[in-house]
């Protein structure tokens, strides 16, 4: 796979997220449409995922998470994540980002920690990465090392799996 | 001698995305037809999964006839990438695995200007396809 420089990745991401605050002047607006972004990026990018990555239909929400996690992060962001904290149904779970280059230089401006989720275009990838196959999910962070959390968390909650069978709804 | 004479690309709901045809002098069908066809196509290869007598059945892989086969491979998000070749064409399942759903990635969806599961107008998709087809045609001993 094509591989570029990780700086120019961060650094035009965060100058996105700048620019995002300076034109909706409201923290909770920027995370909105970092969430929106990140969607239609993820609708894209799950068809370059299972293109190039080989891999083949996950078994269970366990694995799609631990796929997600080992491959696709390693894949798009070239890091992974561990995942944890499994509820008893095996339907939440915990991502935890060990190293994330998108918060590399960054530091939060007066009053946004604790508001700004900085990295919510993560979110809005994955909801829209699962969405096309299929999982309803909800993404959201927990903790971010930019909150001077000791770790970055994403919270992940299936909320439905769709039809298993073609052909596809609609509304699908 | 192998060959590959069309590939069509059908969306998650059974639109047709993209046809195109590869080698002169066959017979074409016109594009209400095709639209239709690959409607239908969709339509049986969901009623096939629904005929298997073990469970998630992903569908029609392969259909052969006297004068064409026809190969399948439909991924995990619903979209269907079809070819009709010469019967006995070697590989051309890794090639709408690999190959075709590669440059689908990266030369459709990741133009801004595309949008998701419409028609596939991008040049650097047919440029593309059309390099990797007319070099495996070459490669089979075709006149180009």
């Amino acid at each position: 796979m094509e591989t570029m420089n990780a700086e120019i990745f961060t650094l035009t991401y965060g100058s996105m997220v700048r620019q995002l605050l300076v034109d909706t002047e409201d923290v909770e607006e920027v995370n909105k449409q970092l969430d929106k972004m990140g969607y239609n990026i993820g609708v894209r990018l799950i068809d370059e995922f299972l293109a190039k990555s080989k891999i083949n239909k996950c078994v269970d929400f366990r694995d799609s998470a631990e796929k997600l996690a080992k491959v696709g992060f390693k894949m798009f962001l070239n890091t992974t994540a561990s995942v944890t904290s499994w509820n008893a149904e095996g339907t939440e779970c915990s991502l935890i980002l060990e190293d994330n280059p998108m918060t590399d230089f960054v530091e939060l401006p007066e009053g946004c920690s604790r508001k700004l989720r900085y990295c919510n275009l993560l979110c809005g990838v994955i909801r829209g990465a699962l969405r096309m196959v299929n999982l309803n999910v909800s993404c959201n962070f927990v903790q971010d090392v930019l909150w001077d959390d000791p770790v970055s968390e994403l919270r992940l909650k299936l909320i439905s799996t769709g039809a298993e069978n073609y052909p596809f709804k609609d509304d699908d | 001698m192998p060959a590959i004479y069309t590939i069509l690309i059908i969306n998650k709901s059974g639109g047709l995305m993209f046809d195109r045809d590869f080698l002169p002098g066959i017979s074409k069908t016109n594009g209400n037809d095709t639209l239709r066809l690959a409607s239908i196509w969709h339509s049986v290869n969901a009623i096939s999964t629904q005929l298997s007598p073990m469970p998630n059945c992903l569908g029609i892989e392969l259909l052969q006839a006297d004068t064409f086969d026809l190969h399948c491979f439909q991924a995990l998000t619903g979209i269907k990438f079809l070819a009709m070749t010469e019967p006995q064409t070697p590989d051309v399942a890794n090639l709408l695995r690999y190959t075709i759903y590669d440059l689908y990635a990266d030369y459709a969806l990741k133009n801004p200007f595309y949008e998701v599961d419409q028609r596939i107008k991008c040049e650097l998709f047919d440029n593309h396809l059309n390099y990797t087809i007319t070099g495996l045609h070459r490669r089979w001993g075709h006149p180009v």
